[in-house]
């Protein structure tokens, strides 16, 4: 039932994708320059997570120092960090007027520029470097401690010690890792938007945005869907086989003991990387409180108002989310096999901006798209969060079918009371987590609103982005906080209440 | 009586057959090597694992196709025999009311079945909290108000040091003499047959003999069964 609604979704756009091509529109060279943006920063965005994400893993694996636990849970948080967060919090630091163009210009340096090509690719390696690390991190926390052991009996060269041990876990790991931050870059919006733009940096999404915004060109705008949904849906559907599963779960803090790397420069080198890469993670975050901080009290009613339309629309992608992703969950769990979880994938090919526009389309004879704003900003977001919830809850619910299955079936426990009794009491921690994420990306989302929105409706995140458009920064700075706190707030309080009950 | 009417059962590379009747009351020890298909054979029992042929009746009627929590029979496994979740109480009152909507008059009964394995002062604490005997006797009280004409037993004390097993059965013994229940045991010890046992299904090669008199096999076993026992 809660799959058939999902492909319903897309399949909604879709048609309403399809009754706006015209034989007669063709792809012309801004478009194609948009396809080879998008593959081109997509390609560089992931190859610079994955090659950066080496080393910081490495140093990781191999270290014990104060805070590494701390360090290690912080490198999930730009899973649930606002892009529009994100963004002003580089631009703090890497911006025309941030941190370090100061110290460059002090020093008599030229000063850098981030928009373009290279900052749409700094802004993916800030979200996914973190992902990268953590995805590595946990397959170095799979290699057994008595290969450890070995290659300390061994005596093993750092050089041989790579080539022994790491480099095949590395060569096993990494195209996965890749090809994932690959497809996640090609459907990215809000990035290009803020840091991208003008004929030289723009992505596809971008491109749907600007023909639906500026020229109200809903063929065009359809016709870049369709492109849009071949080019991610064709990654995606290649790349399937090879996407590593996210784990969310703990252990990642627990260090292994080993007792290679002892030498100077080794320790010295972790260390420097391990500096480098919490900094580049840990300053914009910072900037953005510091800033923040200051912006808060010159806050306009307006952002207080889109405030509490976030918190409505994540509400909703929540509800939409339990009443998906669990029966979903349910019904994946209890196949022998996951090939339906390609329907969850679907979710993530299927780029927001496509289904936007499909369903604006759809709507707009029948009546204002703009009065539909938030539930199809939910909606759509409740969708994009569904591949992510369904990997957290099928592995859990397969467990307690496992365990728990046959009690249940002797008993008779069936139907409602199965899922009253046993299940969820089972899911409550991962229900919770995520609902958790779904809440913190949804009220995070800059996306699907941009398209449906009008002067009087707006989520925080398209208010942030207006007020720096208006060049408020002050008053930016001070939404992205408030956003900053209500995304990881939602997160923090659906958690708690799922461990809670788990508890109790 | 249960009439087990020429089973077949294929998996993959394992088949095994069964043709038998087993009386109520009676007590049965299932014994045999590893992977002689014990356990298939009870999980075909409680509808667990699908019959290729044949056909199970229970007093004259019909059971083959029959859910597991529809069948005359009521089972204890390796292990996971109790919610974590879920309270004492809860797990006990599952065996009345799988939807847990329970009655004063229920409650009375869980209540008298808890105190007659010994659990009264544990009744609202969590399976966790509780000793491995005590969790066997929590679902032992499941089983006692579930009063099935049929317990199957799969090795569910495996886990358990000796005195404590040789408890746990003294006392699975006691309850199905009070209800009047069949006992179907899986075991891999000798002296578990000889303690409780009626009758000894002895399943190997491929087939689950017919039920044979427990002392007089033990004492003077056929060369397979010989040959397994050492």
């Amino acid at each position: 039932m809660a799959a058939i609604l999902v492909v319903a979704v897309v399949l909604a756009a879709g048609v309403g994708i399809a009754s706006r091509i015209e034989t007669a529109l063709s792809f012309g060279t801004g478009d194609w320059a948009a396809v080879r943006f998008t593959v081109w920063q997509s390609f560089l965005s992931s190859m610079f997570s994955v090659v950066l994400a080496i080393p910081v893993a490495r140093a990781l694996a191999r270290r014990q120092f104060f805070g590494r636990g701390l360090l290690v849970t912080l490198l999930g948080a730009p899973f649930i960090l606002p892009v529009i967060v994100a963004v002003l919090g580089l631009l703090s630091v890497f911006g025309r007027n941030g941190w370090l163009n100061i110290v460059l210009a002090s020093a008599g340096l030229p000063t850098l520029s981030i928009y373009g090509l290279q900052g749409v690719v700094l802004a993916h390696v800030f979200f996914n470097l973190p992902l990268a690390t953590r995805l590595l991190l946990q397959g170095w926390q799979t290699i057994p401690a008595e290969r450890f052991r070995l290659a300390a009996q061994l005596h093993l060269t750092p050089w041989a010690f790579f080539r022994v041990i790491e480099w095949p876990l590395i060569r096993q790991i990494l195209p996965g890792v890749a090809a994932l931050i690959f497809v996640i870059c090609l459907t990215s919006f809000a990035v290009a938007l803020t840091l991208g733009g003008g004929p030289k940096a723009t992505t596809l999404e971008l491109a749907i945005y600007q023909a639906f915004r500026f020229d109200f060109d809903l063929g065009r705008a359809a016709l870049l869907s369709l492109a849009q949904l071949a080019l991610a849906g064709g990654a995606a559907l290649v790349a399937l086989g090879v996407i590593p599963t996210i784990s969310v779960g703990g252990g990642l803090d627990r260090p292994q003991q080993r007792w290679d790397g002892v030498s100077r420069v080794q320790r010295r080198s972790d260390m420097v990387v391990i500096t480098i890469a919490s900094g580049f993670l840990l300053l914009p975050l910072f900037a953005i409180v510091l800033r923040g901080l200051i912006g808060i009290p010159q806050l306009p009613q307006t952002v207080w108002t889109a405030a509490g339309a976030s918190l409505c629309v994540a509400g909703m992608s929540i509800l939409v989310l339990g009443f998906l992703a669990v029966p979903m969950a349910g019904w994946i769990a209890s196949k022998p096999t996951g090939s339906v979880e390609a329907i969850g994938l679907l979710g993530l090919s299927a780029s927001p901006l496509m289904i936007g526009t499909g369903w604006f389309i759809l709507i707009n004879p029948v009546m204002n798209p703009a009065s539909l704003a938030l539930p199809v900003t939910a909606l759509v977001n409740a969708l994009m969060a569904l591949p992510f919830c369904l990997r957290i809850l099928v592995p859990r619910l397969r467990d307690t079918l496992r365990d728990y299955g046959r009690l249940s079936a002797t008993l008779g426990v069936q139907g409602w009371p199965l899922w009253r009794w046993v299940i969820l009491p089972r899911l409550a921690p991962q229900i919770g987590f995520a609902a958790g994420l779904t809440g913190a990306l949804s009220a995070g989302d800059l996306g699907v609103i941009t398209l449906f929105a009008d002067a009087d409706r707006a989520t925080l995140p398209l208010q942030m982005y207006r007020l720096m458009g208006a060049y408020r920064m002050e008053a930016a700075a001070g939404a992205a906080l408030l956003l900053l706190i209500m995304a990881l707030g939602i997160f923090w309080v659906c958690d708690w209440i799922g461990r809670r009950y788990a508890a109790s | 009586m249960l009439r087990l009417d020429q089973l077949k059962i294929r998996l993959e590379d394992f088949q095994m057959t069964a043709d038998m009747s087993l009386q109520k009351g009676r007590k049965y020890a299932v014994i045999g090597p590893s992977g002689a298909g014990k356990s298939t054979l009870l999980g075909a029992l409680c509808g667990f694992v699908p019959l290729t042929s044949g056909r199970l009746f229970w007093q004259d009627q019909e059971i083959t196709d029959h859910q597991p929590g529809g069948r005359p029979m009521t089972m204890l496994f390796q292990d996971n025999n109790l919610f974590p979740h879920l309270s004492v109480l809860q797990n006990v009152g599952l065996g009345i009311r799988p939807d847990l909507r329970l009655t004063d008059e229920d409650r009375t009964r869980i209540s008298k079945a808890l105190a007659r394995v010994g659990l009264s002062d544990q009744t609202n604490k969590k399976p966790g909290t509780l000793s491995g005997g005590q969790q066997s006797r929590a679902a032992l009280a499941r089983v006692l108000v579930q009063a099935r004409p049929w317990v199957l037993l799969d090795e569910p004390f495996a886990a358990l040091g000796p005195a404590l097993r040789n408890e746990m059965l003294d006392l699975m013994q006691d309850l199905v003499a009070e209800t009047g229940a069949g006992l179907v045991m899986v075991t891999h010890a000798p002296e578990d047959v000889r303690r409780i046992a009626d009758q000894v299904i002895f399943v190997g090669s491929g087939k689950a003999e017919a039920p044979q008199p427990a002392r007089e096999l033990m004492d003077n076993p056929p060369p397979e069964l010989q040959q397994y026992l050492g």
